[in-house]
């Protein structure tokens, strides 16, 4: 069975179903992997052996049973670690939740379990989900598989090393401003941010509440839909959880004709500050889609000068609040200050000592944020602006069924290089960050190789809510892009090797 | 800290006028906390009634408690206010280890109910007509134990928090500034803050106990010179925890910085600590306007958003308001004022109507509880509400009393008896063996015995004094412990006379 690794899960799924291949076998065959490999990429910082096996053999028992409760039964998954799991340690990527054990499971988890899909481990990302490149986690910086000394973007950059450097064959993500859309575009890979409620945020360690959401990092499109279907849903626990379903995703992944579509090139994300092989790439994608039928319109989104600036005061001021119960006080780490511990100099030695550099750079941005005397001028203008920014998708979305850009300006880069550069950063999510501000759906898909024989992505945005039409579209330019290059781009990524 | 200056108080009231303002929060009486599904109940072992989300662990969510709305809806009703169809929840953060999430979440800009007003009258049958500014949702916080030193914060070794109370459903109720009560400014505090009691209570949304502190107030006092324009610097004594406590701490607040302003210098804005066994408030933190909690909207919860329908259905469940409920009910009852007054000062305006319901005249329901049942509660310093008694007790007492079962004495033990927590009263009338004898055999053997021994009686009454037989009766009722059908004696005596 070579080669088994690089099968999609819905592949995986049918050869469970068919008896071919064991759950047990499978869920082995991934551990084994991520064990070996794991020291090059960093992606887990956690594997969870026995309980994975564990919960293979359930679902082996379930699937012999014909009982599989879902489509995705037996498939292993890899989740990021920012989702509170009951048998493993969950640190989101921070000193001060080290050795945290949460004592409950997060709704999505608990929809993975429910769907038997054994979890082989947590992965790594930036501490608290803050960052592009996974260079801010407490635990080190997870490694691009198409060259190690390059990120594999970030947050989520364990989950999408994982996938991409088939150490998993499928993982969950969070994104809050392309936290699964840069990873999967910096690694070959496919990732979903679902619209903003149709996955429950119940037991997602909160980095933004009112942009974080929950999705897939898959190795083709017709994967992310199986497991937004097998994550989304309403959540009684979650208020914000969408009440109506969206539908089957993987019915819509399903229909890949792009003819007659409208497709809407978004004028401010398609021309300056993009590296010439990703705009290249990007010219060649409306071409292909031209030539397919689609008819392609440009969009006009003024607002969107002002979004990675907005972002960044809403951001941080939910952010500075959401973190203020990491305080030694009921969970976590507890550090006592040399001198008389009042509670007081507790909490300040623990979060000194707890947080790094960039959450505390947030945290002190938040407060600023939302001080009385500035509420208005940053906090109160920032919800301005994402207004404007959802006015110029409702004006877009009326010519256009989707809109796509670049996901990122760049492909993956080195470890260092923007590090000390917190604006050239933050930039970075200057594509991805719109659709958070405005709850819409987005999804980044390969569309080929750009500098460095490194890959670049397309992204793919819908209105809210049309989770469906986004993965109509974004499967028919999958498969557009894999006739022109061949094979999947995820293919293109260097065998790992342990040496 | 010792007791300050003090002005008399009616020398301060002719230099100054009072400006009273005063914040009551109402703990409801909901099955379940604000934002979580745990029980509502006071008392249990510490941290029992506790879940991820009111303990603020990582990931969890908040979910408005749909009845706690309604019953703040029901309050705003009563208070005659608007009811604000669309209202956010704010989060209001600072850091204190008894609030879980190190904010609280709040109603700020948006409460539920706004500018409404009641009617309060005083002593004097003057009415004050209290303009409410508004009544919001918020979430109480844990309670603190300071171990060792004399449990205060100060000198303890160590504190202990409980999150029982975490999430527990408050509405604070706002009033405006109150110029016009000069002299009456403390009765009119109380009697206000017993009016929102009784209202509470009448409409069953909270337990509207002050000594739990189910009911708590909080009285801003400042005096501005006659005439002067420009309010006063006010202070804020915190958790008034007892109606007479509210009048004598705005009393003393009046006194003291009466007593201040004539020596000529300055109000410090501040909360002060009310000291009701020592009759004196005690500086707390200084207070500015500008204390800074960076509210901003709680992106965690959606929009309270209550239709018309709600509204008026509730509308349509208030229970009539107290003030003319008592006009009625002292005419039903045909009481003097200062007999019905001596029912509203002991608070038992409840009391008495349950037991007039069940049958009980108003006089003799009056008797007992603001009686015997006040005497008790008084003597062993507890409150009437305390103690196991109930207006069905007291009806059943009543009965036994015009069926001739039981006579005053033995009420008034049967009542002790209830109290006493030995059972219903027909439980101790027999297991104290309590009922009146009108056995004749054992009223005839009684009666002669006592004629036997008192043989210069007898032939008084032979002689035609009857009124002679009460020495009988009595060595009867002694003979037989007070339990001698007392009407059924004298029968027997005069039969015996006669023969």
């Amino acid at each position: 069975m070579s080669g088994l690794h690089k099968k999609p899960s819905s592949e995986l799924a049918q050869m469970l179903r068919s008896g071919e291949v064991t759950s047990v076998q499978l869920t082995e065959l991934f551990l084994d992997r991520a064990e070996k490999l794991n020291p090059l990429t960093n992606s887990f910082l956690k594997i969870n052996r026995q309980t994975a096996l564990e919960q293979a053999k359930h679902a082996d028992e379930l699937i012999q049973a014909g009982k599989a409760p879902s489509v995705l039964t037996g498939v292993p998954i890899a989740v990021k670690d920012n989702l509170t799991t009951t048998d493993a340690i969950t640190t989101a990527g921070s000193k001060i939740l080290e050795n945290y054990l949460p004592q409950y499971d997060s709704t999505v988890v608990s929809k993975l379990r429910a769907a038997a899909m054994p979890i082989l481990g947590k992965t790594n990302l930036d501490e608290f989900a803050m960052g592009s490149s996974t260079e801010f986690s407490a635990y080190g910086p997870s490694k691009n598989p198409w060259d190690l000394e390059r990120i594999p973007g970030g947050s989520g950059g364990g989950s999408s090393s994982a996938v991409s450097g088939f150490l998993a064959p499928i993982a969950i993500g969070s994104d809050t401003g392309g936290s699964i859309r840069f990873p999967a575009a910096a690694t070959g890979s496919v990732g979903a941010k679902p619209t903003y409620g149709a996955v429950s945020r119940y037991g997602l360690i909160a980095l933004a509440s009112s942009l974080d959401q929950v999705g897939p990092v898959t190795n083709d499109v017709l994967d992310a839909a199986l497991l937004q279907d097998v994550i989304a849903g309403h959540d009684p626990m979650d208020s914000t959880s969408l009440v109506d379903s969206l539908g089957q995703m993987a019915d819509f992944a399903s229909k890949t004709d792009v003819k007659g579509l409208r497709v809407g090139v978004i004028k401010q994300l398609a021309s300056d500050g993009f590296q010439p092989g990703v705009k290249a790439r990007f010219d060649e994608s409306i071409q292909l889609l031209i030539d397919a039928g689609a008819e392609i319109v440009e969009v006009d989104c003024p607002s969107f000068e002002y979004a990675v600036s907005a972002y960044y005061l809403i951001l941080p001021a939910e952010a500075s609040s959401n973190l203020a119960r990491f305080d030694a006080v009921r969970f976590g780490q507890r550090v006592l200050p040399e001198g008389n511990p009042t509670i007081e100099r507790v909490m300040a030695a623990t979060r000194e000592a707890g947080f790094g550099p960039e959450v505390k750079r947030r945290i002190i941005l938040g407060t600023y944020a939302l001080s009385s005397g500035y509420y208005d001028a940053y906090y109160g203008s920032a919800q301005k602006v994402r207004t404007l920014i959802q006015q110029d998708f409702a004006k877009a979305f009326a010519s256009a069924d989707v809109l796509i850009s670049p996901t990122a300006p760049t492909t993956a880069f080195k470890f260092g290089e923007k590090l000390d550069d917190p604006l050239a950063m933050y930039l970075n999510d200057v594509a991805t960050i719109p659709a958070n501000l405005a709850g819409i759906p987005g999804i980044s898909v390969p569309n080929g190789l750009a500098e460095n024989d490194l890959p670049s992505g397309l992204q793919i945005l819908a209105a809210a809510q049309n989770d469906g039409v986004m993965y109509s579209a974004a499967a028919g330019i999958e498969k557009l892009q894999n006739d022109q290059w061949g094979k999947r781009m995820i293919d293109f990524a260097p065998e790992l090797e342990v040496n | 800290m010792a007791k300050a200056e003090l002005m008399d108080f009616d020398e301060a009231i002719e230099k100054y006028e009072v400006v009273i303002g005063l914040e009551v929060h109402v703990e409801l009486n909901t099955n379940t906390k604000m934002f979580c599904g745990c029980a509502n109940e006071f008392g249990e072992q510490p941290n029992t009634n506790v879940c991820p989300v009111c303990l603020g662990l990582p990931g969890a969510l908040p979910v408005v408690n749909g009845k706690a709305v309604e019953y703040s809806i029901a309050i705003g009703l009563a208070l005659n206010c608007s009811i604000a169809g669309d209202g956010r929840f704010a989060r209001k953060n600072y850091f204190y280890p008894d609030l879980s999430k190190n904010f609280q979440t709040s109603q700020y800009d948006e409460p539920i109910a706004y500018e409404g007003q009641l009617e309060v009258p005083v002593a004097s049958g003057k009415v004050y007509n209290v303009a409410i500014e508004r009544a919001h949702m918020e979430e109480d916080a844990g309670k603190l134990s300071h171990v060792g030193g004399v449990g205060r914060i100060q000198g303890a070794e160590y504190s202990l928090v409980d999150f029982n109370r975490a999430g527990v459903p408050l509405v604070e109720i706002v009033t405006k500034p109150i110029f016009d009560s000069g002299a009456e400014a403390p009765e009119l505090a109380s009697a206000y803050v017993r009016q929102i009691r009784e209202i509470v209570k009448a409409m069953d949304v909270s337990d509207a106990r002050m000594e739990r502190g189910n009911v708590r107030c909080d009285a801003n006092v400042s005096l501005r010179p006659k005439g002067q324009q420009r309010l006063g610097t006010r202070t804020e004594t915190k958790n008034v925890n007892s109606l007479r406590s509210v009048e004598n701490a705005v009393r003393y607040e009046i006194q003291r910085q009466a007593a201040i302003l004539a020596a000529g210098d300055e109000i410090t804005q501040e909360t002060r600590h009310w000291h009701e066994d020592k009759k004196y408030t005690s500086a707390g933190r200084p207070k500015s306007d500008a204390d800074d909690y960076r509210y901003f909207p709680e992106p965690d919860l959606v929009p309270v958003q209550p239709t018309e329908e709600l509204i008026e259905e509730i509308r349509t469940r208030l229970p009539e308001n107290p003030a003319s409920r008592r006009a009625r009910l002292q005419q039903e009852w045909s009481l003097s004022d200062n007999e019905f007054r001596d029912i509203v000062n002991s608070d038992l305006l409840d009391e008495v109507d349950s037991t007039v319901s069940l049958g009980v005249s108003a006089q003799s329901a009056k008797k007992w509880w603001t009686g015997e049942i006040a005497r008790i509660a008084n003597l062993e310093g507890k409150e009437i509400t305390e103690l196991s008694v109930t207006p069905e007790d007291v009806a059943e007492i009543e009965k036994m009393i015009s069926a001739g079962k039981l006579n005053d004495r033995l009420a008034r033990e049967a009542l002790s008896g209830v109290i006493a927590g030995e059972g219903s009263v027909a439980e101790v009338v027999s297991a104290r063996g309590l009922e009146v004898v009108s056995d004749d055999g054992a009223l005839t053997a009684a009666v002669d015995k006592a004629l036997a021994e008192q043989p210069d009686v007898l032939e008084k009454i032979r002689a035609g004094k009857e009124q002679a037989a009460g020495a009988i009766i009595g060595s009867v009722m002694k003979e037989m412990r007070g339990q001698a059908d007392a009407g059924r004696v004298r029968e027997l005596i005069l039969e015996r006379a006669k023969s």
